[in-house]
This record gives C-alpha cells, sequence and structure tokens, in this order.
C-alpha cells in the first residue's frame, strides 16, 4: 500500500506544477490579450524594399 | 445621385457599400477603380494605404474601416512641452516609446496595419497592439518624427487617438479580473484534487487501511486552506461589510455556508466521524467564482464613466505679450486671451473680443443652428466656433464654468447602489431569514428529542442552504444576455442594468443625435440646374461660413470646376446671400427675400432658394436625417414611449408629431437641466424611465434615468456618463432589447424556483439528520449545473429569433 501513498505525492506535486505554471502565466500577462497573438502569427510578412521609393522620400526630409 | 443601384449588393440596401468603412454611400459616390468610397475621409485613407503596399489591410477582412466623417482634429497642443512629457513614456537619443489608447480597433485588419506602420514611415520602429485595450504602443526614432507626427499619421489612416493626460483613468483597471482567475484558478486546483482524495473514504477503506484515512482528511485540509483564505475570502470581507451596514446581500449566507461547510469538516476529522465537506466546500467555490467571471466579462474597452473633460480639448492657443503659444486649458486663468479656431470647442465661459463670431452650441443644448455672438457677448464652454477664428478673453476657470456646473449636479455623485437594491439581494435577505429561523426551529426540536444531535443538524443546515445555486442564476443569465445584446452592437455598463431594464415602463427621447441622425443632413434640389448654374451656386456659397451655405457648397462639390469671379458679395442676416458670378447675379436664401413662394407642402425640411439672374430656379431641401425604423419602433413601443426632449426650437414639431404617437409629450427648448427635472418629476409618480439621448447635452438625464441609454454611431469614439451604449442602427431593435430583458428577469425567478426545490430536498436530509458528505457531495454540484444549463438553454431559446445582424 506504500505505493499508493507515492502515488499520491507525485501526482499532487505535479498537480502543484501546474498550478505555479498557471498562475506565472496569469502574472506575466499571457491572458491580457488571447485576440492578437493567433492572428499575428498568420500574417505574412512582405519584404520592406517594396516602396524603397517611398522610403526615401521619408529620409530626405 | 442618389439613385445609384447595384444589384449584386444585399438586397436589403439599394445603395453602394463603402469599400473603406462598408457604410451605405448615401449623398455621395466617390470612386477609384472599381471602388466606391463614402466620404472623402475613407477614399483618403484607401489611397495612403494602397501607396505604401498595404492593401491586405482589406483583404484581411470586408470593410473593415470607420467612417470618416468626424471633423479632423487639430493636434497642434502635442507640441507643447509639458503636454509631450505627459505622454511620453521613454526617450534617448534616436529611440522613444509612447502607448496611446486607440478606440478604433476592432478588428484583424486594424491589427495588421497599425503593426504595419513602419511601413508608411521608417522613423517608426516597431508598433504593438493590445487588443482588448485597444491601446497601441509606438516606438519611434523622435529624430525623424515628432509625437504630433505619428498622432497625425494614425488620424491619416483612420485610427485617430484619444489622448488624455490623466494617466490613471487608462491605468486603473486592469487587475481586478486578473486577481478574479487567479482565484479561480486556485478553486478548481484544489476542487480537482479533494475530490480525487474523497473517493477512497466514499468508497469504503478496508480495517487495513485504516491509517489512509488521516492521511487523505489531513491532504484535504491543507488543499482547503487556500480556497477558505484566498479565493473564498472577498465572500467574508463582502459579507461583513454588508452585515455592520445592517443590510443582508447575498454574500451574508454565502459566508455562513462556507464557514460551516469549513468547521464542520474540521470537527468532523478531528472528531474521526467522517471526511468531512471539503469537497462540496471547493466546488461550491469553483462554480461561485466562475459564476462571477463569467458575469464580469463586460466591456472592458468602454468606458462607461467619460466626462465633459473627455470632449474638451486638452490645450489651447494663448495670446499674450511674448506672442501666441498653447496652453494646458486646466492652467487658463481669468483674462487670458485664447484664440479659438474654426470647429474646436471653446474650453472655459468667455467674453468675445472680436466683432462677431458663430457659435454651435449643440453639445452644450442640443439646439442644432449655430448662434451669433457679437462683441463682449457671453460665450459658455462647451460652445463650438463655426467659421471665423474666434478671440476670447476667459471670465471663469474650466473647473467653475457653466458646462461644469451640471456635472457638478448632485445626481453624478450618487452611487447607483444606493438608489437600487438587486432582485438577488433583496431574495437573499428573506432567504436568509427563513433559512435562520429554520435552523433554530430545528435546534429546539432536536434539542428536545436528541441533543446531541443539535450542533449537526444545525450545521447541516447551514450547508446545505448555502445558496450557490441562487448566486449563480443572475450571473450566468445576465452574463449570457450580455453577450446577446453585445452581438447587436448594445453594450450594458454591467449586469445588473438588464434587471433594471426589465423595470422600464416609460421611454424619454431626445431629439438631435437620436432621433435624427446628428450631423448628417440630407441636401436636395428640388428644380432645374444645369452644371453651368451649379457651379455658380458653388463658388457663391464658398464665401459663406452660414451652415446652411456650406451644406449646399459640400452637396455641389461634385461638379466641374472652371475659372470663376465673384463679385459684389453681400450676406444679409436671416435672409440669404447674394454675388455676381462670371457677370451672373446670383442669389440664394429664404422665399420671402428672394420674392419667391414658400413652398409649404414640404414640411420635412429647411429650403433654401435659389434664383439667377431673377429667375426662380428653385431650392434645396435641407433635412436631418431621421434614422430609419424608427416609426416601426415608436409603434411597438406604443404607450411606453412617454415623450420628446428637444434643445431645439419648435420648427421640427410638425415632423416630430407625425412619427410619434399621440400620447407622447413634445417639448422643445429644453435644457439639460430641464431634462433632468422632466425625469425626475416623471420618476417621483412613480415611473421607471429610459433615458435615450446622445449623451451630450443630456448627460444629467442620463444619469438620472432608472436606464440612461446613449445612442451613438462610433461605439469606439464616444463613450460618455451612462448605463448602455447602442449604436444608432441599433435603435429600431430597442423594444426587442426590453423584451429580452423581461425575459431574463423571468428566467432568474425561475431559476429561484428551481433553487428552492433543491433547497427542499437538502433540507429535508439535513432537519432529519441524514446530510452525509456523499449527499452533500453529489446535491450541491448538481444544483449549480442544473441552474447553469438550464439557464444558458433559455436564453438561448428567447434569442433564437433575435438574429445577428450584418455588420
Amino acid at each position: 500500500m506504500i505505493i499508493v501513498g507515492f502515488l499520491i505525492g507525485v501526482s499532487l506535486t505535479i498537480a502543484l506544477v501546474f498550478l505555479g505554471i498557471f498562475i506565472w502565466s496569469m502574472r506575466s500577462g499571457q491572458y491580457d490579450d488571447t485576440y492578437a497573438p493567433p492572428l499575428r502569427m498568420l500574417f505574412d510578412d512582405k519584404p520592406v524594399e517594396e516602396n524603397k521609393a517611398e522610403n526615401k522620400a521619408d529620409n530626405t526630409r | 445621385m442618389e439613385s445609384v443601384t447595384t444589384t449584386n449588393l444585399a438586397p436589403v440596401t439599394n445603395k453602394l457599400a463603402c469599400y473603406h468603412c462598408g457604410q451605405p454611400c448615401e449623398d455621395e459616390v466617390l470612386k477609384v477603380d472599381d471602388k466606391s468610397f463614402c466620404c472623402l475621409g475613407c477614399k483618403t485613407v484607401f489611397e495612403i494605404l494602397s501607396e505604401n503596399n498595404l492593401g491586405d489591410y482589406y483583404k484581411l477582412q470586408s470593410a473593415p474601416g470607420q467612417q470618416q466623417l468626424r471633423p479632423s482634429t487639430n493636434f497642434e497642443f502635442l507640441d507643447n512641452e509639458e503636454v509631450r512629457q505627459k505622454l511620453i513614456e521613454f526617450e534617448s537619443e534616436g529611440y522613444a516609446k509612447v502607448t496611446l489608447t486607440v478606440p478604433a480597433i476592432h478588428c484583424a485588419s486594424c491589427l495588421w496595419l497599425l503593426e504595419n506602420l513602419y511601413r508608411i514611415n521608417r522613423n517608426i520602429f516597431r508598433t504593438e497592439v493590445n487588443f482588448p485595450r485597444k491601446r497601441v504602443t509606438l516606438f519611434f526614432n523622435p529624430k525623424g518624427i515628432d509625437l504630433k507626427g505619428v498622432v497625425q499619421l494614425l488620424d491619416k489612416i483612420g485610427y485617430p487617438p484619444h489622448i488624455t493626460l490623466n494617466a490613471q483613468e487608462e491605468q486603473q483597471r486592469p487587475s481586478y479580473n486578473k486577481k478574479l482567475l487567479l482565484k479561480l484558478g486556485v478553486a478548481a486546483f484544489a476542487f480537482g484534487n479533494i475530490m480525487l482524495l474523497s473517493f477512497p473514504e466514499y468508497l469504503g477503506l478496508a480495517e487495513t487501511e485504516q491509517q489512509f484515512k488521516w492521511i487523505f482528511s489531513l491532504l484535504n485540509i491543507a488543499l482547503s486552506l487556500p480556497v477558505v483564505f484566498y479565493s473564498a475570502w472577498d465572500y467574508f470581507t463582502s459579507a461583513w461589510k454588508s452585515f455592520r451596514i445592517r443590510q443582508i446581500n447575498l454574500d451574508v449566507p454565502l459566508a455562513i455556508g462556507i464557514a460551516a461547510l469549513f468547521l464542520r469538516s474540521l470537527y468532523d476529522i478531528y472528531m474521526g466521524t467522517g471526511p468531512g465537506y471539503l469537497d462540496s466546500l471547493a466546488g461550491l467555490l469553483f462554480f461561485l467564482l466562475t459564476g462571477r467571471w463569467f458575469q464580469n466579462l463586460t466591456y472592458e474597452n468602454l468606458a462607461f464613466d467619460r466626462d465633459y473633460k473627455a470632449f474638451f480639448p486638452l490645450a489651447v492657443s494663448v495670446e499674450s505679450d511674448q506672442g501666441i503659444s498653447t496652453s494646458l486649458v486646466v492652467n487658463l486663468q481669468k483674462d487670458h486671451v485664447m484664440l479659438v479656431r474654426n470647429q474646436e470647442i471653446v474650453p472655459a465661459d468667455s467674453d468675445l473680443l472680436d466683432e462677431e463670431a458663430l457659435v454651435d452650441y449643440s453639445f452644450v443644448t442640443g439646439e442644432a443652428r449655430p448662434v451669433l455672438r457679437r462683441r463682449g457677448e457671453h460665450v459658455y464652454a462647451g460652445g463650438r466656433i463655426v467659421g471665423k477664428p474666434a478671440r476670447l478673453m476667459v471670465t471663469r476657470r474650466v473647473s467653475q464654468g457653466h458646462l461644469t456646473s451640471l456635472w457638478n449636479n448632485e445626481v453624478f455623485r450618487k452611487s447607483d447602489e444606493s438608489r437600487y437594491k438587486r432582485m438577488i439581494d433583496r431574495t437573499a435577505t428573506r432567504f436568509t431569514w427563513v433559512i435562520l429561523s429554520l435552523a433554530v426551529g430545528s435546534a429546539i426540536f432536536w434539542y428536545l428529542n436528541d441533543a446531541s444531535q443539535v450542533w449537526l443538524v444545525v450545521s447541516s443546515i447551514l450547508i446545505v442552504a448555502c445558496p450557490c445555486a441562487l448566486a449563480l442564476s443572475a450571473p450566468f443569465t445576465y452574463g449570457n444576455m450580455l453577450r446577446v445584446f453585445g452581438n447587436h452592437h448594445f453594450y450594458l455598463k454591467n449586469a445588473d442594468v438588464i434587471e433594471r431594464m426589465a423595470q422600464v415602463d416609460g421611454i424619454v427621447f431626445d431629439k438631435t443625435g437620436t432621433i435624427t441622425n446628428g450631423s448628417a443632413a440630407t441636401v436636395s434640389f428640388k428644380g432645374q440646374l444645369n452644371d453651368g448654374e451649379q457651379e455658380l451656386i458653388r463658388a457663391l456659397t464658398a464665401g459663406s461660413a452660414h451652415p446652411l451655405s456650406t451644406l449646399i457648397h459640400r452637396h455641389l462639390e461634385g461638379v466641374p470646376q472652371g475659372a470663376v469671379t465673384l463679385n459684389g458679395f453681400n450676406e444679409v442676416p436671416g435672409a440669404g446671400v447674394e454675388g455676381m458670378v462670371n457677370g451672373h447675379h446670383v442669389r440664394i436664401g429664404s422665399g420671402a427675400w428672394l420674392g419667391m413662394e414658400e413652398i409649404t407642402t414640404d414640411v420635412q425640411s429647411t429650403r433654401v432658394y435659389a434664383s439667377i439672374d431673377g429667375i426662380p430656379k428653385g431650392y434645396f431641401a435641407i433635412g436631418s436625417r431621421q434614422r430609419p425604423g424608427l416609426s416601426e419602433l415608436l409603434q411597438k413601443l406604443g404607450k411606453k414611449s412617454l415623450a420628446l426632449l428637444s434643445g431645439d426650437n419648435t420648427g421640427d414639431r410638425e415632423r416630430m408629431s407625425a412619427i410619434f404617437p399621440q400620447e407622447t409629450e413634445l417639448r422643445f427648448n429644453q435644457g439639460p437641466q430641464e431634462k433632468l427635472d422632466y425625469i425626475r418629476q416623471q420618476q417621483d409618480n412613480g415611473r421607471h424611465v429610459m433615458m435615450i439621448g446622445d449623451g451630450l447635452n443630456d448627460s444629467g438625464a442620463l444619469k438620472q434615468s432608472h436606464v440612461g441609454v446613449a445612442v451613438t454611431d462610433d461605439t469606439g469614439f464616444f463613450t460618455p456618463s451612462c448605463d448602455a451604449i447602442l449604436q444608432g442602427s441599433q435603435l429600431p431593435a430597442l423594444s426587442e432589447f426590453l423584451q429580452l430583458a423581461r425575459q431574463a428577469s423571468t428566467i432568474v425567478k425561475l431559476c429561484f424556483i428551481i433553487s428552492f426545490l433543491y433547497n427542499v430536498v437538502g433540507l429535508s436530509f439535513a432537519i432529519s439528520g441524514h446530510l452525509t458528505p456523499l449527499v452533500a457531495a453529489i446535491l450541491m454540484p448538481a444544483s449549480s449545473i442544473t441552474v447553469v444549463s438550464f439557464t444558458s438553454a433559455a436564453v438561448w431559446f428567447v434569442s433564437r429569433n433575435f438574429q445577428r445582424p450584418r455588420k
């Protein structure tokens, strides 16, 4: 029966680790914005060079 | 011009939808390639974006923009060093950081565009958007672009920031929900683990395994400590507070129940009589906090408490011996001379120094037509200068002005709670007394029969009677209903507003901005005019600052333009304007002045007649646009619509009496104070009044009313002090909203009945002394789950026919 006690200890430790991770993620602001991040990674990155002329105009100002 | 129709659009509208903002193109259609735009602003934004290869903006979501009809804002005040200091968070050579609130953020396209700002201007390194807060953090090179430049760029692409110097206003709100979620997480963790550790004992432990009982029990106690002392702490403090002011709210029986559960469990475990009720305790907290979290899912990004200061400029040009400089409005002193330009708001009560000035007081009184002020006359704060810039001498500091005094009205100091007691708290009061008397009754009964059972029975009663289901019914019903309303662009400040809406038996409307569509006016010409003649009139109206001239001028903007000469321009106040254009004598103005016959059949509009070289040509009909679907709404409301309060003059009486039912009282020339008084008078007659206004000059009335609803066309830009914000296009659905609110109230009552039935079952176990931990562990979550699923299903059922509107 000692094994039961051991398993309880292990399961509680794992549960506590998960609780800790939850609290950490909450504190670090991961739930602040649940809308933007999943969209952000879907946006295609286009090279900025496409509008060189525009940038030059800006830089000369 | 208005006859442009296409067949490939939705059948509901026969007008073109703007490619940028999706609004129907009402008066004019501007074309670029094959795309149509409703206004110059929308078209400009499109052009800027396509020039910079940012056309993807329109691919991520169709018509993602906001209509650009608002007047352009003057951002000169950002040059003021004091303002700059307050806004910029970090600055070093070649690197600066600023965070701005941009209310227009609402979709994936917004996000994409704002985070690609660096492509429009190289001096912006990076942008970060916080979507739910609608805040944008910009990192830029202050050498290449200054703060004003950044803000102007945002404004140019249709995302004007709302700038406030009150940093607290923006930073105050975030932490509460976070704390609640943490508490919920802890309760969920404890709930799952305690349940797991309680199972062996429910299922029965063999004689040889009795030593485990102690391990399980001790672990359970350890796990329940954070639940009681962290997750449940708010219930204790709230119960204590309400106890101190001798009132019983719902948290009192909840706190008693939680305490009874915990203490009884400790006792049972200590005496070795049972495993205790700790799983029920953790489950209870888990459900309660879930309900609370659900109810708090309101609209964090909308501020419902903005006061007049939000509409005042932050800074104003001040004239002194050293010339003109910008000064913060809060620093304005008596006798300062300020220069207020066209379309700017006068920030403080002052006297006019110039010869004359046109002031539009619609912000203060609702009267739409500008009034003429002459030298030395008083101009109240809140007036908007139209036409020529005006020099004004401050007579009173901002905080002591005329408009401010309205906001200092006692109405604004009362908190909502003191005027209104929630249904749930009334029920809780009764509930608590019944439970307490039951407990005392059974205590006496058991004392006479079996004194050893008294303490057990009493604690059992307190445990099982804990009004968990009662506490869940309102948050879930109202929370679900809030979401339904939100889908229809009707945003409530909190869930309590629904309950108050259910009681409404009288509705009072404001006119300007509510019944009629604020700034938008329709201009149409009745008669015959060729292009050349239109051009003559356009040239003539260019010289006049009168609002009607401006409207006609804008209406004729699309006319092909050639070289024109204007001589002998003459404006006769109250009559019209005339002049020699390209050798033709052009006159527009009132019929009497032109010697033309006034047409009286058309009561819908203001008429401006036109004649060229003495030949009458016809008239321009100018009407404020009435919101569509209004008469159907008023018919549905019937006797409920109590009155129309308008700050305007009686000119619109006929038109208004045509659409309002006969019983509705029509009052004109109503100032802000009169509107407030009218609401109060109706309330004294025992009515529950809902006030529907635009939130500007009627904010006092909105606050005084039982439910104050502000109608607005751009939900993001304008969020005044009120209980609810309704998008203009959704006004016709008002009667449905009211009906849903009443149904929500009924659903809550049905939940009370369910909760009551569970309590009867539970109490019969408790009073007879049979409430074992296992019975409690089944009964308590079961009642919570029944209530939650019933209310979700019921809300879905009543709102199933209420379809989602198009964007």
